[in-house]
């Protein structure tokens, strides 16, 4: 008796503990939300809404606007995404549809070395080896084939708007392939074999059978590369110049949400630029919270139904 | 009459194959190049006085990042302790309590939180101790990183829990052993190889942060003596050796970025390897 009621109370404080261990989580949200409304409180009562849509950024008079880093941080998001996408989800497409079977492994596992590598190490290798590879020979290339767009035009300067972009493009182009990876595992084999059976190429199968019916996941997976270009900081900040300004080239330098807090923070002096970071901080949670909630949603509700691989 | 259309629909696909096959060089060529550049710039500067003495003033030659090596270390040290315990019962909470509308908003609040950017970690943390406490320290440092390990941690131990076969905890409840024991003394220790991957997976993650640190643990050009002082670490010495305008320093960061990279994709391959069998079998 006496031993049952002890494993009873065993049972019930164990349950406990681990509940209140998972509710940890919950209490790191708060956390993050508090503090970062709690730092930006002077800034958001004297800006208000105006910090959004304000370009101007001088810390010596004290007056702060985000718009130039949101700008920079959707653009080169953007051009991440552009380059990202197409071949992060072909080469998921490869390694579960095309790819000979013996290729596949030592090529999966590529790519998730690829995804350990910390960002200040592709930073490094940004700053000495990728930004003067596009200064001397993508740059005038570019130009040449496109100057007429305002875009590729301006003055050539080295760290950029394009090579954040490139860099960002690098980081996360292993997240939307694994992830892309799982979700066109998750297809069943009898859409394969039906579209097989009528004759179909390889890639007409995964064209009607596998991508139609996995949109939405790898949507999913786009969106989740999304939110963590959106977040990247020191590989961007090496490489993108550090420069709030908007303007059409690509080739002019440029700043971010993140980089800026990064660059900014250590350095800056009185309350109300610290807490213009710390609003900063807080659009950049924001955007990404939601933006992951999104992806979320999308992997969550393609994977609920149909995620069980029939035999 | 069908045969232009056949070899259309042939090119075609042979067209896709090579394309996709391009993407998927593309992807690995980064990484190739990364550590070719890595290991031509940095390995020459790689000897033991790089892992054994401080750095030196700009200008003077030589010098290493002991520091930064040692400081990397207590930092993930007290990742670990600060991380792991709450990461890996949380996730027996998610894997051992059936699935419920808790558990479905846990896991989902895990997820965004995995998604935050690391440098929001670092500013909180600095409103969060570095203010109160009046100083950059590397206690902050580390409970940074252990925050970061949390979500991981947690989603981790729960898939690798779900892997144990059902039956083992229902032959352990018949025989009347106490649930938390049969977790514990069964469940867990089953999956006990999974679970040390995944701490170990998170903290190769947490290693190579950078932007958590700037305000936290800061960086030191000497020795820390106590948790309460700015620490060194090497993603930290990287980045601002990179940054900086001195050919030395630029030496130096190359040689601590291949030393950092080595540590953390031996962390990465060697689990890898070790639970290929068990992993690949099961799922």
């Amino acid at each position: 008796m006496q031993a049952r009621a002890g494993s009873r109370f065993g049972d019930r404080a164990f349950k406990w503990l681990t509940l209140v261990m998972a509710l940890v989580i919950f209490a790191l949200i708060v956390l993050i939300v508090r503090e970062l409304t709690h730092g930006s409180r002077l800034a958001l009562q004297k800006f208000g809404w105006r910090f959004l849509i304000s370009s101007d950024w001088d810390p010596v008079n004290g007056v702060f606007g985000a718009l130039p880093f949101i700008f920079g941080t959707l653009v080169s998001s953007a051009i991440a995404l552009i380059i990202a996408v197409p071949i992060s989800i072909a080469t998921a497409v490869y390694l579960t549809e095309l790819a000979p079977l013996w290729v596949r492994q030592p090529l999966i596992m590529f790519i998730e070395l690829l995804a350990a590598v910390p960002s200040v190490i592709l930073g490094l290798w940004g700053i000495f080896v990728m930004v003067p590879w596009l200064h001397n020979h993508l740059v005038p290339v570019l130009r040449g084939l496109f100057g007429f767009l305002p875009l590729f035009q301006g003055t050539n300067y080295g760290p950029c708007m394009l090579a954040g972009g490139i860099i960002v493009a690098i980081m996360i182009i292993p997240i939307i392939t694994s992830v892309s990876r799982e979700i066109l595992r998750s297809v069943p084999g009898l859409q394969r074999e039906a579209a097989y059976a009528l004759g179909a190429t390889r890639w007409e199968v995964t064209r009607i059978a596998v991508l139609s019916y996995a949109k939405k996941g790898l949507f999913g997976a786009v969106i989740l590369g999304l939110g963590r270009a959106l977040g990247e900081t020191m590989a961007v900040t090496m490489v993108i110049g550090n420069t709030p300004q908007i303007t059409a080239s690509l080739f002019a330098p440029a700043d971010t949400l993140a980089a800026t807090i990064a660059n900014q923070f250590n350095e800056a002096t009185g309350n109300l630029y610290t807490s213009a970071l710390f609003e900063i901080g807080l659009v950049l949670l924001g955007v990404t919270v939601l933006v992951n909630i999104f992806a979320q949603l999308l992997l969550k509700t393609f994977a609920g139904p149909s995620v069980k691989p029939q035999q | 009459m069908t045969a232009p259309n056949h070899r259309w629909r042939k090119f075609k696909n042979a067209v896709v194959q090579t394309l996709t096959f391009t993407c998927a060089i593309l992807v690995v060529t980064p990484l190739l190049l990364v550590f070719y550049h890595l290991i031509r710039l940095g390995f020459s500067s790689i000897n033991w006085a790089f892992f054994t003495q401080l750095p030196k003033p700009v200008g003077e030659p030589g010098g290493g990042m002991a520091n930064a090596i040692a400081g990397t270390f207590i930092l993930l040290g007290q990742a670990a302790v600060f991380g792991v315990p709450v990461g890996v019962l949380g996730g027996v909470f998610l894997s051992e309590n059936g699935s419920s509308k808790l558990t479905w908003w846990i896991r989902f609040a895990a997820d965004v939180l995995n998604g935050v950017p690391s440098i929001t970690w670092g500013i909180v943390v600095y409103a969060l101790m570095v203010v109160p406490m009046r100083g950059f320290s590397a206690l902050a440092g580390g409970v940074v990183l252990g925050m970061m390990m949390i979500p991981l941690v947690m989603r981790t131990t729960e898939e690798v829990l779900q892997l144990v076969p059902g039956g083992y905890r229902e032959a352990a409840l018949a025989l009347g052993i106490a649930k938390w024991k049969t977790i514990v003394q069964i469940v867990m220790r089953t999956a006990l190889k999974g679970i040390v991957t995944g701490v170990l997976l998170a903290l190769a993650r947490v290693a190579g942060e950078t932007a958590p640190l700037l305000f936290t643990a800061f960086g030191n050009l000497g020795w820390a003596h106590k948790l309460t002082e700015p620490i060194a670490a090497m993603p930290l010495q990287i980045f601002i050796y990179a940054i900086s305008p001195y050919d030395d320093w630029h030496r130096q960061a190359w040689a601590g970025a291949l030393v950092l990279l080595v540590l953390v994709l031996a962390v990465n391959f060697g689990v890898r390897f070790l639970t290929r069998d068990r992993f690949t079998q099961r799922t």
